[in-house]
């Protein structure tokens, strides 16, 4: 392979961001060799096994991804904002859609929900960690690999271009024969292994850490729809496991499971793509609506309305998100008693899900709302995310999905659903709980810029597409004739994602302004909660709680503030257990990352050579019996004293 | 953290194992699923076999006997092991140990075997839908032998240093339960791919 096959060459946008890419990695090794913070670096961070700092590190990676997902997006509204207008090409559309759709899923939402889990979990059932720190860390690091992996791609070697469900015959090497794909299949893989790790620790965390007194019906409802979203991983997984696998074989192995010829079958690539591919938009739904709860409650000042039924809700949804994955094929060839089969699951679907909205709005009923940045973001989710759900069952009519199907009616609708649901969602909690990961709050006045330029673009960006959709405008199409009368709304729907674009300027905005001059005095309760988070100090210390605290109802903060017991006795305290730092997350994911690199050019001896680092951590990492150390009672009373005052 | 239950075995003793005695039983949940998505992909593709053999022309059910004997063997002697383990027999627990990746072992050559006669016998990974679903299923119930062996491998050094501990009684166990799983799904292959294979 020569040089200029293995760097994508001739396009000035690409070799722009090489460029920009090659001076910032430069740029950045020799800001920290300068400040001498390697060290630092590597002992607070990259061995770190604290629930919260990986919790961090997600988030940090999801804001990274949500700008390169963004500027995908905002090229494709350029370039579709005229008609016929040549500043992408088909080609490279196609590259942009499938990297934008891939990366907003798996490397934004995704990233940010889970570094929310992580920061948040633990505290909320009143845990000194998850159950397995170091795996934890092993999750985040071969996520991160993944995504890095996947991001190279579009200077080295091409990206994908099959879209982000990667279709078969056309994602096969017959029809795409680059490395592109290769990096879907590879990147995804290494990263999904992550996430099942991720699914099983939350599982176990929840089972067995949770709070003396913290019965399975005390549990805040964001604790609990982390524990079913979980479950849905470790069962939705493992299938795209087999799928990504099946796919590898095909195009580096020369296997037949989804090619048309010699007995393989496209029809089952898409069958296990949806039925991984389903519950993974719950995945990513379920713990935003759990946030949303939790945000809503603080700021009406009541309890959530109907607890239970919110529990059997989100159970419920869990349920038939397997049930509904045919609805993304209804128009390739199905009989009509399965299409209507599963028609039926998915209006099912709205019934739980109106069961929540009405939750919301009857917390809302009388409340003392408190507009905060976070409130506002839970408040402007309800009306959005109800125009994606409604929509949503209108496409679940099978036939009238032959009229909307592959339509920007159908980008219209998923757009509602996700950025409502899941960004929104983000938001709110990065506002809610920021004071609690960094000890000082986003800065509100910002935080309403940002919100009302988001909410304002969001809707000026997507709402024309349902109009163009229903006017036949099919997706994933490049550019259309000025004859087919969609330039207007195209043109608007530009605009919007601009206004949209300032929105999230905004939000990085007051993080740099809150970082430097926002007040560190917060205190450990800054929004008046009622979770266990808010019992400990802002930031949490690393061991969390110097005691663990006692439950005995829902919102058991509040009620330990009303009755004035949230000190903290001297002689309660006992020596804290804790872990110790570890190398082999880091190693093996890097070396995991290094083996998909050699795996996507084909280069098998190379590859099998750098598996022997997968080896050497496995071994290294069984026999590690570091049995972490403890933390004594004066260090914790110290530390307490800081933010305390005296102990009793 | 010593749990309060002293009657418990060695391996629940701590919070920690416990954990991770669950943890490895929802991994065990995650393997359901991944198996039975390659066993739901061969049924899928079980005949398209695109005039390459089909399973009744190349199955030599003598050598899948003992194979499967093989196995199932080394499933009764791994509890052995571990009812050693819980007498706190160090010897019993290596021997049976063991004895119970040399089964394995066994199992591995004479499944490399097949799968070298199948090749000769023009079924190779690539011949068709058929192959492809079929060296996967196995190959990845294979790879989790394969596995299995060299995981337990390090466990009896790390055995042999330590002695049976809280900790090593833990990994013992949960290997166990990884051994007896991979059992399981043997007997579905036996019976869906081979027993199947023969008569359909
Ligand atoms: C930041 C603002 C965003 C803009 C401007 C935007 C814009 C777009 C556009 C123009 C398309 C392609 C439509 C077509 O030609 O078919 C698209 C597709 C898509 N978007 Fe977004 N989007 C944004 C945010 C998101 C978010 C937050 C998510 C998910 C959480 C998301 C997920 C997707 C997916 C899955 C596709 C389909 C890709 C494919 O066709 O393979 N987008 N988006
Ligand atoms: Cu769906």
């Amino acid at each position: 392979m020569s040089l200029d096959e293995f760097f994508v060459t001739g396009d000035p946008l690409i070799l722009a961001s090489q460029i920009a890419i090659g001076l910032t990695m430069i740029g950045l090794i020799a800001l920290i060799t300068y400040l001498k913070r390697w060290k630092w670096l590597w002992n607070e961070w990259f061995t770190t096994v604290d629930h919260k700092k990986i919790g961090i590190m997600y988030i940090i990676s999801g804001v990274l991804m949500f700008f390169r997902g963004g500027v995908d997006g905002l090229l494709m509204k350029a370039q579709t904002s005229r008609p016929e207008l040549e500043f992408l090409d088909a080609q490279h559309y196609d590259e942009i859609f499938t990297t934008h759709g891939v990366i907003m899923i798996l490397f934004m939402a995704m990233p940010l929900l889970i570094g929310l889990m992580n920061v948040v979990i633990p505290l909320q059932i009143g845990a000194r960690d998850v159950a397995f720190p170091k795996l934890n860390a092993l999750s985040f690091w071969l996520f991160f690999a993944g995504a890095m992996l996947f991001n190279v791609s579009f200077v080295i070697g091409g990206s994908p271009d099959a879209g982000w469900t990667s279709y078969f015959p056309l994602a096969g090497k017959e029809f795409t024969p680059g490395v592109g794909n290769n990096y879907y299949a590879i990147a995804l893989q290494i990263a999904g292994i992550g996430t099942l790790a991720t699914g099983i620790n939350f599982v176990v965390t929840i089972i067995k850490m949770r709070a003396p007194g913290m019965t399975w019906m005390r549990l805040p409802i964001f604790v609990w729809s982390t524990f079913i979203t979980s479950i849905i991983i470790v069962a939705a997984f493992p299938i795209f496991t087999v799928a990504l696998a099946y796919m590898t074989l095909d195009r580096l192995f020369g296997t037949h499971f989804f090619t048309v010829a010699n007995g393989g079958d496209p029809m089952l690539w898409l069958n296990l793509f949806w039925l991984w591919g389903h519950p993974e938009v719950y995945i990513v739904v379920l713990p935003a609506f759990g946030m949303f709860s939790e945000v809503i409650a603080t700021f009406a000042r009541k309890n959530l309305y109907g607890y239970k039924s919110m529990v059997y809700a989100v159970a419920g949804i869990a349920f038939l998100s397997m049930l509904v994955w045919v609805h993304h094929f209804y128009t390739m060839g199905n009989s009509a008693a399965v299409n209507s089969i599963f028609s039926l699951t998915t209006m099912m679907i709205a019934i739980p899900t109106g069961v929540k909205i009405f939750n919301w709005l009857f917390t809302l009923r009388k409340g003392r709302i408190e507009f905060s940045t976070a409130m506002l973001w839970s408040l402007a989710f309800i009306p959005c995310f109800t125009i994606g759900g409604v929509t949503g069952v209108m496409l679940a009519m099978a036939a009238a999905d032959y009229q909307y199907h592959n339509t920007m009616f159908l980008v219209a609708h998923f757009h509602y659903v996700l950025i409502p649901g899941v960004v929104f969602a983000v938001f709110a909690g990065l506002y809610y709980w920021w004071p609690k990961m960094f000890g000082f709050k986003l800065n509100e006045k910002i935080g309403k810029w940002h919100f009302w330029l988001f909410v304002i673009g969001f809707n000026m960006t997507f709402m024309p597409m349902f109009f163009v959709g229903l006017d036949g405008m099919s997706r994933r199409m490049y550019t259309y004739s000025a004859s087919t009368g969609w330039a207007g709304w195209l043109g608007f729907s530009a605009i919007g994602s601009i206004i949209l674009a300032a929105g999230f300027a905004a939000l990085c905005y007051n993080i740099y302004w809150s970082f430097r001059y926002a007040s560190r005095d917060v205190g450990n309760d800054p929004w008046n909660g009622r979770t266990l988070e808010w019992a400990t100090a802002s930031p949490a210390p690393h061991y969390n709680f110097a005691k663990v605290p006692e439950v005995d109802r829902l919102d058991a903060y509040w009620y330990m503030k009303k009755e004035g017991n949230t000190g903290l006795k001297k002689s309660d305290l006992k020596p804290v257990h804790m872990p110790s730092n570890s190398w082999t997350p880091i190693f093996l994911a890097v070396v995991f990352g290094v083996v998909g690199f050699f795996l996507v050019f084909e280069w098998f001896t190379l590859a099998i050579l750098a598996s022997i680092g997968i080896v050497v951590g496995l071994v290294a990492n069984s026999f590690d019996y570091d049995d972490g150390y403890h933390i004594s009672v004066e260090e914790l009373a110290d530390e307490e004293r800081e933010w305390r005052g005296d102990l009793q | 953290m010593t749990s309060h239950a002293n009657n418990m075995p060695l391996e629940y003793k701590t919070q920690q194992s416990q954990m991770n005695i669950l943890g490895f039983w929802v991994f065990l949940g995650a393997e359901i699923v991944l198996f039975s998505t390659l066993f739901a992909s061969y049924f899928v593709l079980e005949h398209n076999t695109a005039g390459g053999p089909t399973g009744q022309d190349i199955f030599i059910l003598k050598d899948v006997l003992i194979e499967t004997f093989l196995l199932l063997t080394s499933s009764f002697t791994c509890g052995l092991a571990i009812h050693s383990m819980r007498s706190h027999h160090k010897t019993g627990l290596m021997v049976w140990t063991i004895v119970t990746l040399l089964l394995g072992a066994g199992f591995l050559y004479m499944e490399i075997n097949e799968f070298i006669h199948y090749v000769h016998e023009g079924a190779s990974i690539q011949t068709s839908g058929f192959t492809a679903a079929f060296f996967t299923l196995l190959g990845t119930h294979g790879a989790h032998v394969t596995f299995g062996i060299f995981w337990i491998s390090l466990l009896l050094i790390q055995l042999a240093r330590r002695g049976i501990t809280e900790k090593t009684a833990s990994k013992f166990f949960i290997a166990s339960l990884y051994w007896h799983f991979l059992d399981v799904v043997w007997i579905f292959i036996f019976t869906f791919v081979y027993l199947k294979g023969m008569v359909m």
